[in-house]
């Protein structure tokens, strides 16, 4: 995977790289309205993120303190070391209930895991139920954002999508009926699920439930027909206690759409009277980057997905440019926990300009962390070598300054003189579309040493 | 549990240390929500942003007066009702065995707990519902507060809710919506088209 | 009072006329500069890169060079940054890095922080649009970043709004990254132009004659564009600016 490549191929469609900003600066913008409302915003993102570190801090006591909870409840409690372990729990479950159709509603974590094409392989009917999700899933294609899964898709190309598969009409772009008619598909599939598999947005120790958040309340629908509901969590989604729930849900959906709070937000504290309850507690290495302390703090995440609407590089490039679950600055982050070779070009898929840190609500120092995996990528050799030979070289000469006056006056002098072709041929990636400064005659340190020999000249004459 | 994931627990368990650290510690419970000078104004101007309608009623007979106006309840056939004195019912949960059963229901009327003015949320839980989908598979959906539980944020809800036994709660602010589309905002995505909350002044009989 | 004038070394080598403005506003301010000859390059553009063996090297002669100064002033946010927020990793360990640290500042934070100088009197009769380049905003602080929710302000904009006939546009997005970014111009060119433009289309709306800034890098980035487009737009630093204007206190 190759980052700016992809970010080229991306803005070579110039038009719709421009829509693909506007649509991400215009939730950006809702999120900047719903967050001036709330006086006490910054107070809530620094207690937020002292929260999440306690937890991150005492994780192991909080797991077990929900498992316990959760059971208690009359829940069961599952855990898996890595994703294939997760799929094969999630499917054993459908097995032993003589689940084959399932509706699930959205959730990063099974996307991780890679859940959907491992259950189609195994036979089972699986159907994503957020609009979004279910529009990506016809396209055979991942989500390109982890709230606003279909950003990347044009209303024509949705139209032209439920034509092929739903039959609606032919060059109906209108979202109205599009989206009603996607419902009335949906609602065929809910009736006839046999189980529902979540996501989770919060765990709470305290008292074993855990908080679902949608605005279609798609995950309620599922959850409310099949008696069976299978959820799926990163064990970072716990938090202490049910009154830490306010800050939380406060900052996600502000963050997230720039709404005061998603339509619905479900707490479900042990299973339905007639139905049961799993909750799959999954590491695929979050106990990994819990042992980095560099990292640690990308475990605070709670899937906002304002650093993404933020970033001017993930605006400009696409989701699917990351070639990750989940994009922007923070998928860049746990990208390269999962795999630093991999995914090496994403923590340099930023100008390191910081808006994604200031935004996030849990304030995660994302750009700093950019930075340290860089750091981490040079230190472990991934880095190219050419590059890190390059940057050795340049740090051997500014050791030198007299050497470095030499090198720049030479330099300039060069750039001067050789002819523009040859100044901008096709290895100066600067000069592609932009122009260099014109080199001046003398640096600056020449021009302040002259003037100061002139004054001292001037006071000697006096 | 089965005997994998008793093993991956402990393995899960074991990769962990927990640390303690003072720069750390579990901050106290939040103190400083935002306060409005009338809570119910608030709450009804949020709502109506997110897509719902607030009406606030003095006495039930204001309350039933203002029901009979309300469009979708004339062709409605399927209704389910909590508060029979509110809105008589045509469905009933107790003689509906599965909730797939209620796929044509029109109406949902319940009582909602607690409802935040910072946000536009009712807490509505299924203690006395026997399916919970109600709230999600009707067409339109009408909460039943008392004005007396409008509270100010979240941080006062939680701490009026309790959890402490097998139960579900929801907030629910506003009707089922999606803007998957082209950030197009559309009601209805797959649950209630409609949400109403009537805020009743005089504390409804229980 | 004495500083020691800290120049990056592409301010040195490509925009001298820059330095020289700094020095002019300084003594115009009755500061006397010091350029300590040993300084080249503050390592940022190693350590961004991630190649801290390389980076760190030059954050040592930084130190050696600019240790005994009671101030040290450079007209460049992401400079000063990287001194004040990133040299830690490589001097934390030193005796006097600290004071070091707390001694750094950009311009703007200089004339406003330590000479505490209001409004200034000056002529500067032209629509300026002042772009917030990112480390001077979100590492130094110079000005509120339109993400956090607080009392708007700006040490930019305060320094130059006084000055005779000057108008400070407003953008449709006042703060957004102008794509620079270091090695990132080059290493995602397409993207780094791609901002650019967005920043020099939004200046032109605004009717911005001459963009202006901290941060000569990011400058740098957004006058090649416009030169090889060729439009009008002109492009200042803003010491260059104060100096211009004959900006001195009331
Ligand atoms: S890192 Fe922060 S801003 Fe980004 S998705 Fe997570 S919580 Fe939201």
């Amino acid at each position: 995977m190759n980052h700016p490549q992809e970010a080229a191929r991306f803005l070579a469609n110039a038009k719709r790289a421009k829509w693909h900003d506007e649509a991400l600066w215009f939730v950006r913008s809702k999120r900047d309205m719903a967050a001036a409302d709330i006086p006490e915003w910054e107070q809530l993102r620094q207690q937020a993120s002292q929260i999440k570190a306690h937890t991150i801090a005492n994780l192991k006591t909080y797991l077990q303190q929900f498992e316990q909870k959760a059971t208690d409840l009359g829940a069961h409690v599952h855990w898996a070391r890595d994703a294939s372990e997760h799929n094969t729990i999630v499917q054993s479950i459908l097995r032993d209930h003589g689940a084959r159709r399932i509706v699930k509603s959205k959730s990063m974590l099974t996307e991780e895991c890679q859940l959907n094409p491992h259950l189609e392989n195994a036979g089972f009917e699986i159907t994503d139920t957020d609009l979004g999700e279910w529009i990506v899933q016809l396209r055979n294609e991942p989500p390109s954002h982890i709230v606003l899964p279909a950003i990347h898709i044009k209303k024509e190309e949705v139209g032209e999508l439920f034509h092929q598969k739903l039959g609606t009409r032919q060059g109906s772009a209108d979202p109205d009926y599009l989206t009603e008619s996607a419902r009335n598909t949906l609602r065929k599939s809910f009736l006839q699920a046999d189980a529902a598999i979540t996501g989770v947005n919060f765990a709470i120790a305290e008292t074993g439930g855990i908080v679902i958040c949608t605005n279609e309340g798609n995950a309620d629908m599922g959850t409310g027909l099949p008696g069976l509901h299978i959820a799926c969590m990163g064990i970072e989604k716990i938090i202490p206690r049910a009154e830490d729930l306010a800050l939380f849900l406060r900052l996600l959906a502000r963050s997230g759409t720039g709404q005061p709070i998603t339509a619905y937000t479900a707490h479900h504290h042990g299973p339905r009277p007639d139905g049961q309850l799993h909750i799959v507690l999954v590491d695929n290495g979050r106990t990994e980057i819990l042992k980095q302390e560099a990292f640690r703090n990308s475990l605070h995440c709670i899937r906002c997905g304002a650093c993404m609407n933020t970033c001017p590089v993930y605006r400009r490039s696409g989701g699917h440019s990351y070639g990750y679950t989940i994009p922007g600055p923070i998928g860049s982050i746990l990208a390269s926990a999962r795999d630093p070779k991999a995914f090496y070009t994403l923590p340099y898929a930023s100008s390191l300009c910081g808006s994604c840190t200031d935004i996030c609500p849990v304030n995660i120092d994302l750009h700093h962390q950019l930075l340290a995996w860089r750091s981490e990528i040079t230190r472990q050799k991934i880095l190219p070598l050419p590059k890190r030979l390059a940057m050795a070289a340049l740090s051997h000469l500014m050791r030198r300054p007299r050497l470095y006056r030499l090198f720049g006056a030479i330099s300039r002098s060069i750039g001067r003189a050789i002819p523009r072709t040859l100044l901008y041929c096709r290895f100066n990636v600067w000069g592609r579309q932009r122009e260099l400064p014109p080199l001046p005659k003398k640096s600056f340190r020449r021009m302040f040493q002259q003037e100061a020999a002139r004054r001292e000249e001037k006071q000697h004459e006096k | 549990m089965k005997k994998n994931s008793m093993k991956s627990k402990q393995s899960i368990l074991d990769s962990i240390t927990d640390f303690e650290s003072a720069a750390w510690e579990l901050p106290p419970r939040a103190t400083f929500g935002i306060t409005y000078d009338d809570p119910i104004a608030q709450f009804s101007k949020i709502l109506k942003t997110v897509g719902g309608t607030a009406i606030r009623v003095p006495n039930t007979q204001a309350l039933l007066e203002e029901l009979a106006t309300l469009d979708f309840l004339a062709p409605a056939s399927n209704i389910y009702s909590a508060i029979p004195e509110f809105l008589p019912s045509t469905v009933d949960l107790a003689h509906t065995d599965t909730p797939q059963q209620l796929h044509d229901l029109d109406v949902a009327l319940v009582r909602g707990e607690l409802a935040v003015a910072e946000n536009g949320a009712v807490w509505v839980t299924d203690e006395l519902l026997r399916h919970r989908v109600v709230l999600f598979i009707a067409e339109h959906v009408i909460l039943i507060v008392s004005v007396a539980s409008v509270l100010q944020n979240l941080h006062e809800a939680y701490e009026q809710l309790s959890f402490g036994k097998p139960q579900y709660g929801v907030f629910i602010s506003g009707p089922s919506k999606t803007a998957d589309i082209e950030q197009s905002l559309v009601f209805g995505a797959q649950g209630p088209r409609t949400l109403t909350v009537f805020l009743l002044d005089e504390e409804p009989a229980a | 009072m004495r500083v020691g004038l800290f120049i990056p070394c592409y301010i040195d080598q490509l925009y001298p006329n820059v330095g020289i403005a700094t020095v002019r506003v300084l003594e115009r301010f009755g500061v006397d500069v010091d350029f300590p000859e040993n300084q080249t390059c503050c390592g940022q553009p190693m350590a961004n890169i991630g190649c801290d063996r390389a980076a760190a090297p030059l954050a040592e002669q930084f130190f050696a060079t600019f240790r005994h100064y009671e101030h040290v002033v450079c007209p460049s946010g992401s400079c000063t940054a990287m001194v004040r927020h990133h040299y830690q990793k490589y001097l934390g360990h030193h005796e006097g890095f600290e004071t070091l640290r707390n001694s750094v500042y950009e311009l703007c934070e200089f004339l406003t922080d330590v000479l505490h100088i209001g409004p200034l009197e000056g002529d500067f009769p032209h629509r300026v649009g002042i772009h917030q380049s990112c480390h001077g905003l979100r590492e130094l602080r110079l000005a509120e970043s339109s993400e956090r929710v607080a009392k708007p302000f700006s040490k930019p904009h305060s320094l130059l709004e006084s000055l005779r006939g000057i108008e400070l546009v407003s953008l449709s997005r006042g703060d957004e990254c102008c794509g620079f970014g270091g090695t990132f111009a080059v290493t995602q060119e397409a993207v780094s132009c791609s901002m650019g433009n967005d920043r020099i289309r939004d200046h032109e709306q605004a009717g911005t004659e001459i963009l202006t800034g901290v941060d000569m890098s990011c400058l740098m980035h957004m006058e090649g564009l416009l030169r090889r487009q060729k439009k009008p737009m002109r492009v200042m630093h803003l010491a260059e600016i104060l100096c211009q204007s004959g900006a001195h206190c009331r």
